[in-house]
């Protein structure tokens, strides 16, 4: 550990202040802060721990306790609130034998509530790996569990009615990303310029929320970050957000029919958020 | 230098002098409780309010962290301060009524009850502890943990700590403290505040339950293992 952290730390040197950022790479890495790696990132920076602890304890993304394989987030916000949002936290809790903010003991689920998530006219709102399930109700709290062990992502493609094809632009020139010459799942895919390694080239995914077919003009390893570039403006798509399963960047592309989509760059990754409210632009 | 009035009287201070001073200085007294001499400025209790400002564009400052301007104008004891003092005052006993700091200023401001929901909390987030433990000890040893209604005062990860210099400094800063310190010699409480306090560290197994943070203490000799 003591290397990878020192690995980190080599990267934000020179970036005062980068304490935020050296924790989220520690976070993506070990997919929560180990106090052992506190200790390593204190003692590089030549910080306090008592500060450095201080900075994991405030912010909610930082979490000092591993987290189970999926997560899932219960809206509690005002909106989702008066619709029964705590009766669903409650089966939740009942259904996952875990509380609020704790992992099941097989590693599973870490169930958390958040505030809000700019859906509220769906709520009561329920996100599991980046998949948002509306207008729940207590009975469907154990299909959704279920469907989870499963795999979301194959039983969307199956069976999910909310299925559907996207047309996406560039947030920044609005030009269209489209490729209807070239087809992934049947439909038009989406093209991209994808840099890693120093190497550019073509990145096409699948248009269909929930697919994660993609091709690409030079192989991919799989968990490698890939950054995302228009083809037309070759703006960065690089979103603000960070992938709530691995924390690596999010990519942002606006939707045509309102509201942006958001994919984990991280190649083999399945955060994906749709948001077509628009809320979190 | 700088110029400015304090309850009408004109007083000039040097550049980077807090309103508490000047006013100390021309003797008119402000209470306080976060703040301490020797200590940087913290502004966290807010008991030390003044006003600025004429019209209605006066407003209420803390005077620990506010720095003299040429030409204010300041107030330290009209109705408006007062009520407010009096709120904050009401607040803190609120949340820690068997602190004997909190318990005087209250009766010296003539607040007798408090119409608020009453808790009994261990400490009221002063930073007092944390400011002696860094600057006075060089330790570090316990600082802010969490956010909001969560935020707390320990060590990391709520361990024992290896920097600390078990100086007691923390404990002897502590408004919320010194009454309850007394547990091992019962007979020196000096109220029934004991009545109040929630159990004392000799009862508790966690480390993160205990009242204060050294290991072991060098108040009452506990060893928190
Ligand atoms: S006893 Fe320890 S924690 Fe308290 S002020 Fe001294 S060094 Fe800091
Ligand atoms: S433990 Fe005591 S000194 Fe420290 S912040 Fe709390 S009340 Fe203030
Ligand atoms: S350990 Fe002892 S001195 Fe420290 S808070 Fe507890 S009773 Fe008081
Ligand atoms: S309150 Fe749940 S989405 Fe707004
Ligand atoms: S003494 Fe000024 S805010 Fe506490």
């Amino acid at each position: 550990m003591k290397t990878e952290i020192a690995g980190i730390l080599e990267k934000h040197e020179g970036d005062r202040g980068g304490l935020i950022s050296i924790l989220e790479d520690v976070q993506a890495r070990y997919s929560y802060l180990p106090a052992e790696a506190l200790k390593f990132v204190a003692d590089g920076t030549g910080r306090s721990l008592v500060d450095i602890y201080g900075v994991a304890t405030f912010y909610k993304s930082f979490s000092l306790k591993p987290r189970g394989k999926h997560l899932c987030s219960v809206c509690v916000g005002t909106a989702c609130h008066v619709r029964g949002a705590p009766v669903i936290a409650g089966e939740f809790e009942r259904q996952l034998d875990a509380s609020v903010g704790a992992t099941t003991e097989d590693n599973e689920f870490t169930l958390e509530t958040v505030n809000c998530l700019g859906a509220c006219a769906l709520g009561p709102i329920v996100v599991v790996d980046g998949h948002y399930f509306s207008n729940v109700n207590s009975s469907q709290v154990k299909r959704i569990i279920k469907k989870t062990h499963v795999g979301l992502d194959e039983a969307e493609i199956k069976a999910d009615r909310r299925l559907y094809l996207h047309t996406v632009s560039c947030s920044r020139c609005n030009h269209s990303l489209m490729d209807p010459d070239h087809k992934i799942d049947g439909s038009p895919s989406v093209r991209v310029t994808a840099s890693f390694e120093r190497k550019h080239g073509w990145l096409r995914l699948s248009s269909l929320y929930g697919s994660f077919a993609v091709e690409s003009e030079y192989p991919i390893r799989s968990d490698e970050i890939v950054d995302f570039f228009c083809p037309h403006c070759h703006t960065d798509l690089k979103g603000a957000s960070a992938c709530p399963l691995c924390n690596a960047p999010m990519v942002a592309m606006l939707v045509r029919a309102g509201g942006i989509v958001q994919i984990c760059s991280r190649r083999g990754c399945k955060g994906h958020m749709l948001d077509l409210d628009g809320a979190g632009v | 230098m700088i110029n400015l009035k304090i309850n009408g009287l004109e007083v000039s201070v040097e550049q980077g002098t807090t309103l508490l001073e000047a006013a100390r200085f021309l003797g008119f007294p402000i209470p306080t409780l976060c703040h301490m001499e020797g200590l940087s400025p913290y502004g966290a209790c807010r008991l030390c309010v003044v006003e600025i400002g004429e019209g209605p564009r006066a407003k209420l400052v803390s005077s620990c962290t506010y720095p003299a301007q040429e030409g204010l104008v300041v107030r330290t004891a009209n109705e408006r301060v007062l009520q407010a003092r009096k709120m904050v005052l009401e607040l803190l006993l609120a949340s820690c009524p068997q602190s004997k700091v909190i318990q005087d200023l209250a009766s010296a401001h003539n607040v007798r009850q408090q119409r608020f929901r009453q808790e009994h909390e261990d400490c009221i987030l002063c930073g007092l502890c944390t400011r002696m433990c860094e600057e006075q000890m060089m330790a570090k040893a316990i600082g802010f943990r969490g956010r909001g209604e969560t935020r707390s005062i320990g060590t990391p990860f709520d361990i024992k700590s290896e920097e600390c210099r078990l100086c007691g400094g923390c404990i002897y800063v502590c408004p919320a403290c010194q009454l309850r310190c007394t547990y091992t010699e019962p007979d020196k409480a000096v109220c029934g505040g004991c009545a109040n306090l929630s159990p004392p560290c000799v009862e508790k197994e966690n480390f993160d339950d205990m009242m204060c943070y050294m290991n072991p203490c060098v108040a009452c000799e506990i060893d928190k293992h």
